[in-house]
């Protein structure tokens, strides 16, 4: 090693302790410290050898990283260090950072820091079928929470893993990070969704979201999330083609664990508190990205209140997509309209007012309303002009159908969406001169707002 | 070798409590109706209170704010502290 005589200088001039991570009987005569288990090195986050630590009072005050001269005659306040050497070597991986060994050693110093209970399986026990019988998975095989996995997520955020995130309903149970990472991890997530899956928990977990009612209902609908910000691209999420659909790791595994957390931590299982009539396939996982690159508009957050350019997540209350096609508009006014007739049908043609909507322009249809240079607070205010629906055709009883608004509105103009209740997002694609509204569930006050938190690493 | 998974759950048991006994009759107990804002709720607690009322029950009558949420704290404190009974009623 270039810098054993170096090492036998500073043991002449001072106290050297020489850690060595495989031969402690090199240098000569130095009375190296054997750390072959790597513990010293993984407590002190040793990425590099040589790497010098000037410790004072049981503390490290600095180091230096492989062979710098100057950086370590500073450190070691010692000057004419390692005459004949070159002035700079960089040095060589620490076995310590080695993937497999990194790995192995996070769980044999850090599990400790874990809390959950641990849970033996019996030799002969499938996994699978062993998480699927305790009642832990959506239906679903799940990836099994080891130690290792756990440990591998909680590398994506910097939050500790006893830090509370949210009281989870329906119990109301106090959710731990660590509580996430593991059913982030049976969801199938990347460690760098971890953030995400974070702040989506925390936005279903408000009150003004009310995720208990959600969970509660009998309607179809089920969380759904929009992510927005660098974020999206940096861990892989689709905003494109299939956005909704199969094939995106980040996208299925993100919404999947929030409804994890939920059945697992809050309590919330179908026909227990889930008292859903028909539910949606959604409700294993929705999560999507918004296009915002190739969009006309500003996105969805920045409508909501955040910067472009921050992380965010929206939580919408909603139910499966349903497709709005045009394939003739190629002027805006039409193709409002064609949202407009079809948004008014959303739920029921005569029910009114109850619920918001995302409406989720595709590019096709998304380059008509930029080629006139229609903004999309144009698109909505046309949308609702639109919808001012009169009260006569939505009475109970109008059309021969018995349900609709209550009968003393027959009098008056009745708006299909509270202002503010369309939610616009450019996503979809490439081709196709389709949209696609996602119906939402009670709104306001008696029921669940949209609600954005924004992304914390 | 065994593997070792982590609990997913809140690793929480629930406790369970008994209910209590039956009522032996309604004469003079306070029976609390639960109404819990969905439409036409009012109409089928109406109802059931006027067949109460004929059976000797005293009936006081409560709304939630709404039909999504859980009955706030204080209005389950408050039924518990009145009535007898309770009857919690769907609707729609």
């Amino acid at each position: 090693m270039l810098v054993a005589p170096v090492l036998a200088e500073l043991a002449r001039r001072g106290r050297l302790t020489v850690y060595s991570q495989d031969d402690p009987g090199f240098p000569d005569g130095l009375a190296a410290v054997d750390d072959g288990g790597l513990e010293v090195s993984w407590h002190h986050s040793v990425e590099t050898v040589p790497t010098l630590l000037r410790v004072e009072g049981g503390r490290e005050v600095a180091r230096a990283v492989g062979w710098e001269r100057g950086e370590w005659e500073a450190l070691a306040g010692a000057g004419g260090l390692g005459a004949g050497l070159p002035a700079w070597r960089p040095g060589c991986g620490s076995r310590s950072v080695e993937p497999e060994v990194a790995a192995e050693l996070a769980v044999r110093f850090g599990a400790g820091r874990l809390q959950a209970r641990r849970v033996a399986l019996a030799p002969a026990e499938d996994e699978h079928e062993a998480l699927y019988e305790r009642g832990w998975t959506d239906g679903l095989p799940v990836v099994p929470p080891t130690e290792r996995r756990v440990l591998a997520m909680l590398e994506g955020t910097a939050r500790r893993p006893e830090e509370i995130v949210a009281e989870v309903p329906p119990d109301l149970v106090p959710c731990s990070v660590e509580k996430v990472a593991v059913n982030a991890v049976m969801a199938g997530c990347k460690p760098e969704y971890l953030p995400v899956v974070l702040a989506a928990l925390e936005a279903a977990c408000t009150g003004e979201f009310n995720a208990h009612g959600l969970l509660a209902t009998t309607m179809a609908a089920g969380p759904v999330v929009v992510v927005n910000g660098p974020i999206r691209r940096r861990i892989g999420m689709n905003a494109g083609r299939n956005v909704f659909g199969q094939g995106s790791r980040a996208n299925l595994t993100i919404g999947r664990a929030l409804q994890l957390v939920i059945r697992n931590v809050g309590g919330g299982r179908p026909g227990e508190v889930d008292r859903a009539t028909h539910g949606n396939p959604g409700k294993l996982s929705f999560c999507f990205a918004e296009d915002e690159e190739g969009s006309p508009w500003e996105p969805l957050s920045v409508d909501l209140g955040a910067q472009r350019g921050e992380d965010t997540v929206t939580l919408f209350p909603g139910e499966a997509p349903r497709t709005v096609l045009d394939q003739l508009s190629r002027d805006p006014e039409s193709l409002a309209r064609s949202f407009a007739a079809c948004l008014r049908a959303m739920h029921h043609p005569k029910l009114a007012l109850i619920f918001d909507c995302i409406l989720a322009v595709s590019p096709e249809h998304a380059r008509v309303f930029r080629e006139a240079g229609w903004s999309k607070a144009r698109l909505r205010e046309r949308l609702h002009e639109l919808l001012q629906l009169p009260g006569s055709e939505l009475v109970r009883g109008a059309g021969g159908i018995a349900e609709g608004m209550p009968e003393q509105l027959a009098a008056s103009t009745i708006p299909k969406f509270r202002q503010g209740g369309i939610l616009i997002v450019h996503c979809g694609g490439g081709a196709g001169l389709f949209s696609a509204i996602i119906a939402g569930w009670a709104n306001g006050e008696i029921g669940s707002r949209p609600v954005l938190r924004r992304i914390r690493s | 070798m065994s593997r070792v998974v982590l609990d997913p759950t809140s690793e929480r048991s629930l406790p369970v409590r008994a209910r209590l006994p039956r009522l032996a009759s309604l004469e003079g107990v306070c029976v609390g109706l639960l109404d819990i804002s969905k439409p036409r709720g009012d109409v089928f607690l109406g109802r059931l209170e006027e067949r109460l009322r004929e059976r000797g029950a005293r009936v006081v009558r409560f709304r939630k704010p709404t039909f999504t949420k859980p009955a706030p704290v204080d209005l389950r404190q408050e039924i518990a502290v009145h009535c007898g009974a309770v009857v919690e009623a769907l609707a729609d």
